[in-house]
């Protein structure tokens, strides 16, 4: 195109933009690795105030003497970790990041992932996190800076990058399942299932834990809606209100197996129970329970 | 409750009179190791390499860990137990060759337990995610072996009242098994 034509374009563009037809937002990557950096750090240094709630609210109930010293002393562990601004569990996690990308927004100066990749290597490396990931499943040689992360994008409307990073200790993501089940299977299936996981869990997952149970969609977003469950608020409702009586009554169920905190016996195995659904196929009931230890850690920040 | 202070190296005496529940301040040299150090233990021991080990089992204490790095001015990182059960196709070996105590979180194997009691040994858990506040009785930390391994190399810490809990003692009692009884509602 010759240059008279470009400018015509350009020009064009620009009167549109003053009008308001088109807005865009434009992003340098620079901006987004050192968000990224910054919360790795304050997600393994700050635990959240609503786990710390929990943690004072599960210790009023806790009717084991253990439970209740085991309480304190994971309060007094994400007081040190935050005083002292160090890791408040060794497992520093994998770095999941949850992406909510507007439609609008322009990224500038390289490659969106690659600003992230940059943001997790540096806040792992200058916060003394631990590097936690091998190269290759089979092979395991460890990457030397806790990279690649496993991220997780969403196209939405308007103007703005949300970015979440969720560090995930490996301890708990072991002890995660998934089924699918027959339809036939309903509501009743889905609780055997939870408690069934949550039996098999027992001490391993670093209880007191929370649940996200993922119900419905394909096999992989049923894994991803548990995940995503976990990122919401503890002490929150549910915005459907039978979902939200049934996490109450799976809370309950699993508090009564009397594994309790770290699993020494008591009735606060489980902070809360956070569940997301997905329509599903006629044939299909998939379900997912991602468990998250104690240390629930995630930052979010709006660009 | 009242605890019980022991220091390492550990006799069968020390560890026999363990029971389960009871809370353990540990003192003295302690041994850290995990998945790829416990592999590499292992095949050196059934290739008949003992003398290659790098520290000899023989009354001393495993601790299940892969500490955070350390920040300057600090002694170590964050270090709280890592889950035991990965370990447990390896730590019947270790029992074997005289290794008193393991220190993890969770449930060990049948076997685990079987060994536990045949060589006298027990399983102490710490408490899991509560690993900045577990540094705090470690006094001076050492990389003895596998330094490629990184975190997962082998440490050798000297801890002071080290707080941890009986598990799995040398009757073969298993306190995840029992504590639980107490508080289940049927």
């Amino acid at each position: 195109m010759p240059m008279v034509q470009i400018l015509l374009v350009y020009n064009k563009l620009d009167q549109q933009l003053a009008k308001g037809g088109i807005k865009i937002k434009t992003i340098k990557t620079s901006v987004i690795t050192e968000n990224v950096a910054r919360m790795a750090q304050e997600a393994n240094f700050y635990l959240g105030a609503d786990v710390m709630e929990a943690f004072k609210k599960a210790y009023e109930s806790e009717v084991s003497n253990t439970g209740k010293e085991i309480l304190q002393i994971l309060i007094k562990n994400a007081e040190i970790a935050r005083d002292e601004q160090v890791p408040m569990c060794q497992d520093c996690g994998y770095a999941v990041i949850f992406l909510e990308l507007g439609q609008d927004v322009r990224i500038e100066g390289g490659d969106l992932y690659e600003a992230i990749t940059e943001g997790v290597r540096q806040g792992y490396t200058k916060g003394y996190l631990r590097k936690s990931i091998v190269s290759h499943p089979l092979d395991r040689k460890n990457t030397g800076d806790n990279t690649p992360p496993v991220i997780h994008t969403t196209i939405v409307p308007g103007e703005h990058l949300k970015i979440t990073l969720a560090p995930k200790g490996g301890g708990s993501e072991n002890m995660s399942a998934i089924k699918m089940m027959k339809p036939a299977d309903g509501v009743e299936g889905v609780k055997n299932f939870v408690l069934e996981v949550a039996k098999n869990a027992g001490p391993n997952p670093c209880p007191p834990v929370i649940l996200g149970v993922g119900i419905g969609g394909t096999m992989e977003k049923a894994a991803l809606i548990a995940k995503e469950a976990l990122l919401r608020e503890i002490g929150s409702k549910n915005e459907d209100p039978v979902m939200a009586k049934l996490e109450a009554e799976l809370l309950e169920k699993v508090n009564n197996l009397g594994f309790g905190p770290q699993g020494l016996g008591g009735r606060n195995f489980a902070l809360a129970v956070h569940i997301k659904t997905y329509p599903a196929h006629i044939a299909s009931l998939p379900v997912a329970v991602n468990i998250n230890c104690h240390a629930a850690r995630h930052k979010e920040v709006t660009l | 409750m009242t605890q019980i202070r022991l220091t390492t190296p550990l006799s069968d005496e020390d560890v026999s009179k363990l029971r389960i529940g009871q809370q353990v301040l540990i003192n003295g040299l302690i041994y850290t190791g995990r998945d790829a150090a416990h592999k590499r233990m292992v095949d050196l021991i059934q290739a008949g390499k003992i003398n290659e080990l790098p520290f000899d089992p023989k009354g001393q204490i495993i601790y299940y860990v892969g500490p955070s790095p350390t920040k300057p001015g600090k002694v170590v990182g964050s270090c709280g137990p890592t889950t035991s059960y990965r370990m447990d196709p390896y730590a019947p070996e270790l029992y074997k060759l005289g290794l008193k105590a393991s220190i993890g979180k969770g449930k060990r194997s049948p076997e685990v337990i079987e060994a536990m009691k045949k060589y006298k040994g027990v399983y102490f858990a710490a408490i899991g995610g509560a690993a900045a506040l577990i540094a705090k009785s470690i006094k001076s930390a050492k990389v003895i072996a596998y330094p490629d391994l990184g975190a997962e190399a082998v440490h050798e810490f000297v801890v002071e009242d080290f707080p941890v809990v009986v598990v799995n003692d040398t009757l073969g009692g298993d306190l995840y098994q029992e504590g639980i009884k107490i508080y289940a509602v049927k």
